[in-house]
């Protein structure tokens, strides 16, 4: 089974046997992917009543619920890993978010689409529309996400939460790239934080 | 019929089968019963393991029959949809277990039943019973049958309550829950409207504080118990969509009090059905059980606590329309269950058919309850 790349990226930060919540967790692929391949022990919340049945139809334990409402059930340091996938920007609160998943687990994976990415400033700067873009793919009217960042809003965001960055990965056309000039060039980016 | 090698006959296992279960038998009254008469069906072989154990809980008004023709109505099982041949609990795969829940009519120990120390029948003299009473009846039983460690225990509305219980009550003894259209207590809305249901079988001249002969029951009281609670079984949406306003076998209004309506027909009809096959003083006895349900009570009010320490798996299933037992206590469940970092799985499922949902065909409750229970194998 091969995962999108940036699932593969958030999953190499996963070690194995860990405890794991995954915060909108889609339809299970990344969830079912650790436990088959990394043994761990999986858990994972979303937003569609559709997903859930999917993910729970995949033997996961998978809640219907929402990160900005629900995290605070879970007691301190449930998890050893707790995974924002390509949610962040979708969250009311994200910055109370990230709060949540460094309290509930060791370790947070937080992967969201570069808002600072050169197409998307392109895509402002000469076409004066907000961007609609591979990874960016819904018009602003209809999209979920709707507290976009750049990378470097991010360590900001980081920053300001008293958190760290352990790890940072970044992707482009689907492939992994370097950190430089990270905040132009890639489409999405993976970090690993710690309180 | 001789008993091949292969399949030894077993009086303990199939359908329509009777127990009487030597006692004493603790309640959660302080009282107890002489003796256990408990009424049950299996489906299936019990695996060599014992593994393959599933305890099916019914509901308020529900039996042991929960996949085979009722005896005395002539109707499929009552939960055939999830439980038979190519269905999520399938006799093929799991030996299935359903009883008649502690207090009910349908052959278990109830106030219907004789009491030995009088040669009649309980009727009011029948210690008031639990949730847990019946979760506790339902473990005699497995003891009887041989089952140590259920792969699961599954139920609906009242059976979700004792699905609940058993995870509480018996801990090592349920791999996996799954709790559909269900709470962890009875709030003050059901217990109102349980009351109503209640006073109409004992304001009906017939009741005769409980010892009216069997041939003669408090008929016009339970109907109409029947008839409040059928309400709150199905949705405005649902009773809009089914009946609206039309009339019945009329063109116009008829200016008097016949069932006019077409919904008024409906529940005078589902009240008189429901005399045929159901007891008014079990009626009172089970209802009162599910009003004294509350999970978190015995835990200062912190459900999490109940299920503190819990190695089951929990599936929760509810329904949009449901608002007798409404999604919130459902997630009322979860969140106590994430608190007591249980493995919990649930979803809310659209449905324009209120809490008798989960009687209905639903596909998607049954692909959640399929994945759970093959992951849980």
């Amino acid at each position: 089974m091969t995962l999108r790349p940036d699932l593969a990226a958030i999953a190499e930060a996963v070690p194995a046997g860990a405890r794991v919540l995954d915060i909108g967790c889609g339809d299970g692929a990344l969830l079912s992917y650790l436990r088959d391949t990394k043994n761990v022990d999986a858990r994972g919340i979303d937003v569609s009543a559709a997903n859930v049945a999917g993910a729970v139809a995949r033997g996961l334990s998978v809640v219907q619920g929402d990160a900005d409402a629900d995290l605070p059930d879970y007691p301190d340091q449930a998890f050893d890993m707790a995974i924002l996938s390509d949610t962040l920007q979708a969250m009311r609160r994200p910055g109370a978010v990230l709060d949540q998943l460094v309290r509930i687990a060791g370790r947070a994976v937080v992967s969201f689409p570069n808002f600072g990415h050169w197409r998307v400033r392109g895509s402002l700067l000469f076409g004066g529309h907000m961007p609609v873009t591979p990874s960016l793919p819904v018009s602003w009217h209809e999209t979920s996400n709707i507290h976009f960042c750049t990378v470097d809003d991010f360590r900001d965001l980081v920053a300001e939460r008293g958190l760290h960055v352990k790890s940072a990965a970044f992707l482009s056309g689907g492939t992994r790239r370097g950190a430089r000039l990270a905040n132009l060039l890639a489409e999405q980016a993976v970090f690993v934080l710690a309180r | 019929m001789l008993a091949t090698a292969s399949a030894p006959l077993d009086i303990r296992f199939g359908l329509d089968r009777r127990v009487a279960l030597p006692g004493p038998f603790a309640l959660v009254s302080g009282q107890r019963l002489a003796g256990l008469d408990i009424a049950y069906e299996t489906y299936g072989t019990l695996a060599a393991d014992g593994g393959n154990a599933i305890l099916v809980c019914h509901a308020l008004t529900g039996d042991q029959h929960v996949a085979s023709v009722h005896p005395r109505t002539g109707k499929p099982g009552w939960w055939a949809r999830l439980v038979g041949p190519g269905q999520p609990i399938d006799p093929a795969r799991h030996f299935v277990i359903c009883a008649n829940v502690l207090g009910g009519c349908g052959g278990s120990s109830g106030p219907g039943s004789i009491d030995p120390a009088t040669g009649a029948r309980y009727a009011m003299a029948f210690p008031v019973i639990t949730i847990r009473d019946m979760v506790n009846a339902q473990a005699a039983l497995l003891d009887h049958l041989g089952v140590g460690v259920l792969q699961a225990v599954v139920g609906g509305s009242m059976g979700g309550m004792q699905a609940l219980d058993w995870a509480v009550a018996h801990p090592a003894r349920v791999r996996s829950v799954v709790a559909i259209a269900t709470a962890a207590r009875h709030s003050a809305q059901n217990i109102a409207f349980h009351e109503v249901g209640r006073q109409a079988i004992m304001a009906d001249p017939m009741w005769l504080g409980g010892n009216y002969p069997e041939r003669q029951p408090p008929a016009a009281g339970l109907a109409v118990a029947r008839m409040a609670a059928h309400i709150t079984y199905l949705s405005e949406e649902g009773l809009t969509e089914k009946f609206g306003r039309r009339l019945q076998d009329r063109e116009a209004l008829g200016f008097g009090f016949d069932a006019e309506f077409q919904v008024e027909s409906y529940l005078r009809h589902q009240g008189l059905a429901f005399v045929e096959r159901f007891d008014a003083n079990s009626y009172l006895y089970i209802t009162r059980a599910m009003d004294y349900f509350d999970l978190a009570a015995p835990h200062d009010g912190v459900l999490a606590k109940a299920f503190a320490g819990t190695r089951s798996r929990f599936a929760l299933v509810s329904f949009t329309s449901d608002w007798l037992y409404p999604t919130a206590e459902s997630r009322r469940i979860v969140r106590a269950l994430n608190a007591a970092c249980a493995a919990v799985s649930f979803v809310e499922l659209e449905s324009p058919f209120g809490h008798d949902a989960f009687l209905l065909e639903a596909p998607e409750m049954n692909r959640v309850v399929d994945g759970f229970l093959r992951a849980g194998a």
